[in-house]
């Protein structure tokens, strides 16, 4: 009888092994098919008119014009729209034969426009309006008392910039309404979630006869969950037009309205006894998420058990595109505002940055865990060869410094369900309707179900991407491997138990003597009463067979099949030269648990990712918004900008996978790693050149008004 | 291609070509009104458009014929007339290069280059350097060190790659860095992606 429990370590062939992504292929070669590449025979390109103002009243929309266009086939308004709240919001819409056609018939739309004053500044308190948004408050102990008792009490100011997702592949669908059905293929993260609500947005069309599918998509980031006001208008002009449409948002489109991540700034003080031992947090947060949404706002970040604690949040309302869940939504934020001030802790008290974070992961909910993290990326980076207190003495105008963060996320699976079905011809399919956002999630399912009956991962076909299989949650938190882990496990497992009790008679044993290993059925504590798989499946006769499995993430994480809770530590190695401030990545490591690894290829490369997306937002990002027109700047990729292959230095990685790790079960990884990047960048930044850099992105003119103001400039 | 168009020329509306359609240069077009200039152009180079007219592509070894508009870009001819789609757009402006093509041997943004004027060159796209069964050196690197995630960019870095190896068949890693700095990746996956141009420079320079 085969069990649903983790093979052992010495059982395991495919598990935690280094394995090949499946669809690797597919993608290298320009055959796997994005949303973006749908070519259906009709198609029709749609294009958007949307706002150029901040804000504005719509006295009225005319597309008469552009519906009188060559080529052009329907015309789309927002009927209900009167007033716009950002630039970027979509007004109205062109269906065109080429998209040169519907470019060309947008610039004909009229649209009677009232401008309306604005507001898209978020890093200035003035704006902060206390009657309409109340500010959170938090207190715990009692901080004055606190901070006058301390030794030291260091004090500054901290912030990162509002950045965008920047999705390679845009937002977007094609959606064809065909014979009663729409046909939809979404760039989405929740193949079977993504059309929740759609039917209702277009007069109640039947939500069963809409079908998803998403085999390949460019990149979500927290992103791509909605059918959104783009998915609304494609299958409203499929409807008029009986022809199918695609609608993939423009570039500087997608940068300021298809999601972002909130600003957060602070003021915090920090309270500290000579041993380093921090004993007071006191932090005045504030930023923005656009019109409406939350601010990052629960310092201190990780080190929660710090026992005096107060903070105020203040919400500033800004007339820029919302906020979507960026990659461990708040935490980066969140994690550069509080190590960047404990980090100055330390450096006030003349203390080496490690031994002061060593001390205090006693305030954290892991502390062996940070512990054993911390050393071994210290050991990784050679951090006691390099290591020096704030300020590099080294003469000559290139400073180079260390610093570093820590992290936590939760990482639960998510509610799964999946089918295998195991043919008479000994072929094995599992269907689920997950999503494979580049994390690799293909590849696990078939790992998962490759282990559990003792087959080569080739051998078993994975189907996801539709809506028409088996309900599988959003690709969101890091839930998704734990979910589809568990729920491939479980399904994969009950078949072959169904192909046991079929077998068993022929061994001449009973169904739970028996195990699946190396392409056979065999009795487990007699190897070589055996029946190969083709034969075994052949015993089928003429039906498949399939079973169901499913991932309850409360009975699982007690099963220990998967869990919650992850931590990690980064440490960055910079150079900075103080005549030009460019800051230069050395090198950076990652140390990272994640319970039972699936693919350790595949989950080295999401941590490689965080690291360089780390860099990209330390570094660069910021979605830059002009107080006077109230519009994004650098709506574009060239003055967005994203780190380049030269930029990001030597990244080392290193998983934990210590049985004690491994036992607690699947946990998720996607978030983790793209937490602390921001605030070791930041804190190595400071101890190379002596004085903090308040705001990130890094950026040359931050880092020269930072020493100038720090006197470390004449 | 037309028969009003001299097809020994690379692209019928070259640089020169136009030079010498508008005459004597800066001084006398500045004096001229834009229906003269027009016809100054007229009466020597080719003007075509604004409606579409055939022209002739030679893709992966194939030649393709195919009624665009002058103003079409190659990537949305390759995308939305041919369904080679394995060329991305992503910026649209020439810089992340998740468009690239190899044209006459070198790599060029798609995005940034119209239809019109890639006639009578050699056009290589992802699809004609290898398929998911055959992968030429440089994919099958990029799939061994994982140098991809969700893949939107994965195409173009692969033509550049391919590119890049065949003049650099020695890479090193600092020349890899220099080398595919005019492509971008969201997802981060350049550490894999330098042991794969490095490994796929070794092996008989990528091809």
């Amino acid at each position: 009888m085969a069990t649903v429990a983790w093979p052992p370590a010495d059982k395991r062939t495919l598990i935690g092994k280094r394995i090949d992504r499946l669809d690797g292929p597919a993608k290298a070669t320009g055959a796997a098919k994005y949303t973006y590449d749908i070519n259906r025979p009709g198609l029709l390109f749609c294009k958007l008119l949307t706002s150029p103002y901040a804000h504005a009243e719509i006295g009225g929309i005319d597309t008469s014009a552009a519906a009188g266009m060559p080529r052009v086939k329907a015309v789309w308004k927002d009927e209900e729209l009167n007033e716009v709240q950002y630039v970027g919001q979509i007004v109205a819409a062109v269906a065109a034969e080429t998209e040169e056609a519907a470019n060309e018939a947008v610039r004909r739309i009229k649209v009677e426009w009232k401008p309306l004053p604005h507001q898209v500044v978020d890093s200035d308190p003035k704006f902060f309006d206390d009657a309409k948004n109340r500010p959170g408050k938090r207190d715990v102990g009692n901080v004055e008392e606190a901070l006058a008792k301390a030794d030291v009490v260091s004090q500054g100011e901290y912030g990162i910039a509002v950045i965008t997702h920047c999705c390679l592949e845009p937002h977007g669908q094609v959606a064809e309404m065909r014979d009663g059905d729409l046909y939809l293929w979404a760039s989405t993260q929740a193949v079977s979630g993504v059309a929740n609500g759609l039917g209702e947005k277009l007069d109640g069309f039947p939500q069963n006869k809409i079908h998803v599918d998403c085999q390949y998509m460019g990149g979500g980031f927290g992103s791509k969950f909605n059918y959104d006001k783009w998915g609304v208008i494609s299958a409203a002009l499929s409807k008029q037009t009986g022809q199918p449409v695609k609608l993939m948002l423009e570039r500087d489109t997608e940068l300021m309205i298809a999601g972002n991540r909130p600003s957060a700034f602070a003021k915090i003080k920090v309270g500290a006894q000579k041993d380093g031992t921090v004993t007071a947090f006191d932090a005045e947060v504030w930023g923005t998420s656009g019109m409406g949404g939350g601010i990052p706002d629960q310092v201190p970040y990780v080190f929660g058990k710090i026992p005096n604690q107060r903070r105020v949040a203040r919400r500033i309302q800004t007339h820029r595109g919302g906020a979507r869940a960026w990659r461990a939504p708040n935490h980066p934020q969140l994690a550069v505002l509080t190590m960047s001030a404990l980090a100055d802790t330390a450096a006030a008290l003349k203390m080496d940055e490690l031994e002061f974070f060593l001390k205090n992961v006693a305030l954290t909910d892991r502390p062996e865990v940070y512990f054993e993290e911390l050393k071994i990326a210290a050991e990784m980076i050679g951090y006691n060869q390099k290591k020096h207190l704030r300020g590099d003495q080294t003469p000559g105008p290139i400073k180079r410094g260390l610093g570093m963060s820590i992290h936590t996320w939760g990482g639960r699976g998510h509610d799964s369900e999946c089918d295998v079905t195991i043919s008479p011809d000994g072929s094995v399919e599992a269907k689920l309707g997950s999503q494979d956002l580049g994390t690799g999630n293909r590849t696990v399912i078939g790992i998962v179900v490759a282990e559990t009956l003792g087959l080569p991962l080739e051998a078993v076909k994975v189907q996801i991407g539709k809506n028409e299989y088996p309900n599988s949650g959003g690709s969101g938190g890091s839930t998704t491997v734990g979910g589809v882990s568990v729920s491939s496990r479980q399904a994969a497992t009950a078949a072959l138990n169904a192909l046991f009790d079929i077998v068993a008679p022929k061994l001449g044993v009973a169904a739970d003597a028996l195990e699946a290993s190396n392409g056979q059925i065999r009795q487990i504590d007699k190897p070589d009463n055996k029946i190969s798989w083709k034969s075994a499946c052949a015993m089928l006769g003429v039906n498949s067979l399939t079973k169901r499995g499913a991932s309850k993430p409360g009975e699982a994480q007690q099963q220990k099949l998967m869990d919650a809770g992850v931590g990690g530590a980064q440490i960055a190695d910079v150079s900075v030269d103080i005549e030009t401030g460019i800051v230069t990545m050395n090198e950076m490591v990652a140390v990272q648990d994640c319970g039972l690894i699936i693919d350790l290829k595949t989950a080295e490369s999401q941590v490689y990712g965080g690291l360089i997306m780390g860099i990209t937002y330390a570094l660069f990002e910021e979605a830059v918004y002009d107080p006077t027109t109230g519009r994004m700047l650098n709506a574009d990729m060239e003055f967005y900008r994203l780190a380049g292959i030269k930029d990001v230095g030597q990244l080392k990685v290193h998983m934990m996978t210590t049985k004690a790790y491994e036992d607690r079960g699947v946990i998720g990884l996607g978030e983790p790693p793209v937490i602390s990047p921001g605030a070791a960048i930041a804190n190595a930044v400071a101890n190379a050149v002596g004085v903090r850099v308040p705001n990130l992105p890094l950026t040359p003119d931050r880092v020269i008004a930072a020493l100038q103001k720090g006197g470390a400039l004449a | 291609m037309t028969d009003k168009r001299d097809s020994s020329n690379t692209s019928g509306l070259s640089r020169r070509g136009f030079l010498k359609g508008i005459g004597v240069g800066t001084v006398a077009s500045g004096l001229m009104s834009p229906a003269g200039l027009k016809n100054a152009v007229a009466k020597d180079a080719n003007v075509v458009g604004p409606e579409e007219i055939p022209v002739t592509l030679k893709i992966n070894g194939k030649s393709r014929t195919l009624n665009v508009e002058p103003r079409v870009t190659l990537l949305d001819a390759l995308r939305n007339r041919l369904d080679l789609t394995g060329a991305k757009k992503v910026c649209d402006r020439g810089t992340c290069g998740a468009c690239t093509v190899i044209v006459d041997g070198h790599p060029v943004y798609s995005c940034s280059m119209l239809a019109v004027e890639a006639e009578g060159r050699e056009i290589t796209t992802v699809e004609g350097l290898g398929t998911p069964v055959q992968m030429n050196e440089v994919q099958k690197a990029f799939v061994h060190h994982d140098a991809q995630q969700c893949g939107f960019c994965t195409p173009g870095f692969v033509v550049a790659s391919t590119a890049f190896v065949r003049k650099h068949p020695n890479a090193t890693l600092e020349q890899v860095r220099q080398g595919l700095g005019g492509n971008l990746c969201r997802c981060g996956t350049y550490a894999g992606m330098m042991l794969a141009v490095v490994d796929a420079a070794k092996a008989k320079g990528g091809v």
